[in-house]
């Protein structure tokens, strides 16, 4: 029998292919099995999602088919009319986009969106097509199938919108599904119910797939096979157990290297703490922030409650907690962006004004704020050495050749060669771009590095190379970081201290490797079993696990009354945990739990 | 959310709306002599200009005026127009000059309206469906040449050809009131076409521009990866996310054919509110210029509040918060 997708020789290239002498894809060759699951693995600029999306016959604004062969079938697809490239398009192909928060048209309802390729291609009803589409919602086990059609994107959660995607997808029973990426985007524990549900409808639905991701962890969770990517070439390509357990290609061998080891209990301790009677870098007290807008009850929202956290010098606090917990506002807070409702942010025992309008310019240096995106936080009419040279005009009032060595310093700082400093940011690659933003933060030669989010965006071999880079920035400049993100992975490789957030408070505090290592509070649990691990058994293990079975398809509620992890949380006692604020215990010195499960419960970690 | 938007947008109108009135009083007030001194004219003694300054209020303070003004202007009551009166006797009152003019204005202004409106956004629509084909070249070529043309260019260009050269249509445009049919048709016609042209340029630049934004969104690569019709994507993906901007130039331009076609109704006689301004102005015929002011003022706050009050409703995010 032939294969479902045979792709031959095939070389992409830029159009007007001079100015990039090397094809984004160079003559790749291979093939898919119907029902077959195969991830394309690689870096960003590796090719996968070009080669994935030429299997629909597509190739990006700027990419054009050079050479080759793609066949579905047998039918030659790049050289079909438009018209015959139109019925295969989301009929016999489907695509699942990166982020189906952008790939959701915001105008249209989503049922209109889900059945519109079915009905327009003439294979369903529109009645028809709706209830297809209410199978689906039920298969991949979202809330209220019957109704949910008749919502609009902005009116469900990114998981369920990754998930609807999905429906939208498989509505018109594709032979071959194409997934760029499609949980990248999500946080961990949303991750798995949406990678859960992926799985079984893919099974169900007899589909093939390509499956583009860079996260080992995830392929071996969902994959039968593997190709791994390299500069438009394929290293390698077996199955799922010979890649991961028998790598032939260096290549391959580092992708596994920089899969971040899952955190665990054998956390070895981090560097012994001299600063504990010393004043801290920062200190944030009794902190309650919020936006401007006022809830029904005519309370302003509260995005922060309470929060307290220290950061010693030249020590890093990881602030982790998943999407819309309150972390980039307590950045926001200390940086000033945000003036608090309530509390005290003080840095190296000295009170800081609310606002960064009433700040002074000294005390606006030694808090720098790293944001996530390099791409939007870098003006890209500026090259690198004005990019850099402004903190040092503005705090130093360095000009000429004092301030062309300062920039050449931080480049070298960043690990990046003195010439870059005459590039704009549309030469530099995402990693690039993002030491420039950290060059730039350090430009003000700060004592508190404010870290959003700063590796979420990068690939896994890159992200190491920023973790490496930020653990040797702490030692030789003594700055302290608040280091931010929704990985728990990457907060367990660089931070000494940890605030773990949950709906604006912190639920657990303390070193981290007594945060990382139980007694747990049950949502430190929850995100510390999500952390996808290179096991293909993972998913299914995790999955019975009662704090995932627990979690899943509960929302996030910001609430004034009792424990906010109450409707997620495994061991919640109800008419208590719903009810009344959970009382803090201290377990050592430093190290808190709020909960309302005794400190014998959490140590022993079963409870009555 | 939906409602707070609108009344907002409504409270905004009205508050613009003020402030124009008493713009436009200062504005007026700043302009050499005053009404008594119009009517009066070359039999003005100092008693009399007194006397009529007393009897029409004029030596009042300006914040008291500024009210009486407004108040009576609120009762639908715009005043005595300076045209008609002779030595001591009063004009015409403004509104019955306004009426006829405005009722030309507005089948002036209908008339573009109903012609440029879908004309522009289906040339506007073609040309960001086809983007880059020699179509859309022309299409972007032809009206960034006529945005940059003066429409006394375009109008006396149009004069030329169809009535002195091919003779079709007469050169003016001129309306009594009484014409009806073929009559009317034929006298609005170069105007019309004239306004055609001037205000479909922008608003065909603007529908291309602002679809052509949208189209780069990655929901609509994903409606191409779903093997959707070019058509479909333009008008059912791509339309609705673009509607704000579009829908403001539209507002724009109309409320522009209300009040800016002067030259227009200049050059071919037409005697439209516009005209009627400016030759207030000349002949400083102060109420008359303030009445006149007021309702283009209005014109432009009512249509750019529609404009808003749609890209609102365009918006689900609004209409149907969480």
């Amino acid at each position: 029998m032939a294969a479902l997708l045979e792709i031959e020789k095939l070389v992409v290239n830029a159009t007007g292919g001079a100015d990039y002498p090397a094809p984004v894809i160079q003559g790749v060759s291979l093939q898919l099995e119907a029902g077959e699951v195969l991830a394309l693995i690689g870096e960003s600029g590796s090719g996968k999602t070009t080669l994935a999306l030429s299997a629909l016959g597509y190739a990006k604004p700027g990419l054009e088919f050079r050479a080759g062969e793609v066949r579905l079938n047998g039918d030659d697809i790049l050289a079909m009319a438009p018209d015959e490239k139109r019925s295969l398009r989301g009929q016999r192909v489907a695509y699942l986009a990166q982020s189906a928060a952008a790939a959701f048209n915001p105008a249209l309802r989503i049922g209109a969106q889900v059945t519109e390729a079915s009905v327009l291609h003439g294979q369903l009803s529109q009645a028809e097509a709706d209830r297809r589409a209410a199978d689906l919602y039920r298969a991949l086990g979202l809330p209220d199938p019957d109704h949910l059609g008749r919502r609009y994107p902005h009116q469900v959660s990114g998981g369920q919108l990754q998930r609807l995607m999905a429906a939208m997808a498989l509505c018109t029973r594709p032979d071959l599904l194409v997934l760029d990426e499609p949980t990248t985007a999500l946080d961990v524990t949303t991750q798995i119910e949406v990678l859960k549900a992926f799985k079984d409808v893919i099974r169900q639905e007899g589909a093939a797939a390509l499956y583009v991701t860079h996260d080992l962890s995830v392929v071996a969770q969902i994959a039968d096979r593997i190709a791994v990517l390299y500069a438009g070439e394929i290293k390698e390509y077996g199955s799922v157990d010979e890649i991961l357990h028998r790598p032939k290609h260096r290549y391959t061998r580092q992708l596994i290297d920089a899969v971040r080891p899952p955190p665990d209990t054998a956390l070895g301790p981090l560097e012994a703490k001299d600063a504990e009677q010393d004043v801290p870098a920062l200190e944030v007290t009794n902190l309650t922030a919020g936006y401007g807008r006022k809830q029904a009850s005519g309370q302003l929202l509260k995005v922060l409650r309470d929060v307290h956290i220290r950061v010693e010098r030249g020590h890093t606090l990881g602030v982790i907690g998943e999407s819309g917990c309150g972390k980039s506002t307590l950045a926001r807070v200390i940086s000033g962006l945000l003036p608090a409702m309530q509390g005290e942010v003080r840095l190296k025992d000295e009170p800081l004004e609310p606002s960064l309008r009433q700040r002074e310019r000294r005390q606006l240096q030694e808090i720098q704020f790293v944001f996530q995106m390099a791409d939007n936080a870098l003006n890209p009419h500026q090259r690198v050495d004005q990019l850099l040279g402004r903190p040092l005009e503005f705090y130093f009032g360095l000009s000429g050749d004092a301030k062309k060595q300062r920039i050449a310093e931080l480049l070298h700082m960043v690990e990046l060669p003195p010439e870059f400093s005459g590039r704009y940011p549309e030469e530099l690659s995402g990693g690039q771009k993002q030491r420039i933003n950290l060059a730039r933060a350090l430009a003000a030669s700060p004592e508190i590095l404010l870290c959003d989010e700063v590796i979420s965006a990068l690939d896994t071999i890159i992200g190491a190379s920023i973790i490496r880079l930020l653990k040797r920035l702490r030692q030789q400049t003594g700055v302290a970081f608040v280091f931010i993100s929704h990985d728990l992975s990457a907060v367990a490789s660089f931070a000494d201290d940890i605030a773990v957030l949950y709906a604006g408070q912190v639920v657990e505090q303390g070193p981290a490797r007594r945060v990382l290592a139980p007694p747990y509070h049950p949502y430190t649990r929850l995100l510390i079993a999500s952390v996808p691990e290179l096991d293909s058994s993972w998913l299914e293990r995790t999955l019975a696990l009662r704090e995932t079975r627990a979690s899943i398809d509960q929302a996030v509620e910001i609430t004034d009354r009792g424990c906010p992890f109450y409707r997620r949380c495994p061991v919640a006692i109800a008419g208590t945990c719903d009810r009344e604020t959970p009382p803090s215990h201290t377990l050592d010195q430093g190290y808190t739990i709020v909960c309302h499960r005794s400190e014998a419960e959490l140590r022993r970690g079963s409870f009555s | 959310m939906l409602i707070r938007a609108v009344l907002h947008r409504i409270a905004t109108g009205l508050v613009t709306l003020v402030v124009v009135s008493v713009l436009i009083f200062l504005g007026t007030s700043v302009l050499p002599g005053d009404v008594a001194s119009i009517i009066l004219g070359q039999m003005a003694t100092p008693e009399s200009l007194a006397a009529l300054r007393s009897t029409l209020g004029l030596d009042q303070p300006a914040y008291l005026r500024y009210f009486m003004w407004l108040g009576d202007l609120l009762s639908g009551d715009l005043g005595i127009s300076k045209a008609g009166s002779g030595a001591g006797t009063g004009g015409t009152p403004i509104s019955e000059m306004i009426a006829p003019r405005l009722a030309n204005t507005v089948h002036l202004a209908g008339a573009v309206a109903l012609i440029a409106v879908p004309l522009s956004l289906g040339l506007g629509l073609a040309a960001a469906a086809r983007a880059g084909t020699r179509l859309d070249r022309s299409i972007t070529l032809t009206t960034l040449g006529l945005v940059s043309v003066p429409e006394f260019l375009v109008a006396t260009a149009l004069v030329l050809v169809v009535a002195v050269y091919l003779g079709w249509l007469p050169a003016t445009a001129y309306v009594s009131g009484t014409e009806t049919g073929t009559a009317l048709l034929k006298a609005l016609a170069l105007p019309t076409l004239t306004l055609v042209v001037v205000a479909s340029s922008q608003i065909i630049r603007m529908t291309r521009a602002s679809v052509l934004n949208v189209m780069s969104s990655p929901y609509i690569e994903m409606a191409v990866l779903k093997g959707l019709p070019r058509r479909r994507i333009v008008l059912r993906h791509a339309l609705p996310n673009a509607v704000g901007p579009i829908v403001n130039v539209i507002a724009l331009n109309l409320a522009y054919l209300v009040s800016g076609v002067v030259i227009v109704e200049t050059i071919f006689a037409y005697p439209g509110l516009a005209k009627l301004m400016v030759d207030a102005v000349q002949t400083r015929d102060l109420p008359l210029v303030q009445a006149c002011a007021m309702i283009f003022c209005s014109a432009y706050i009512v249509l750019v509040f529609i404009a808003d009050l749609a890209s609102i409703l365009s918006n689900p995010r609004l209409r149907y918060p969480r």
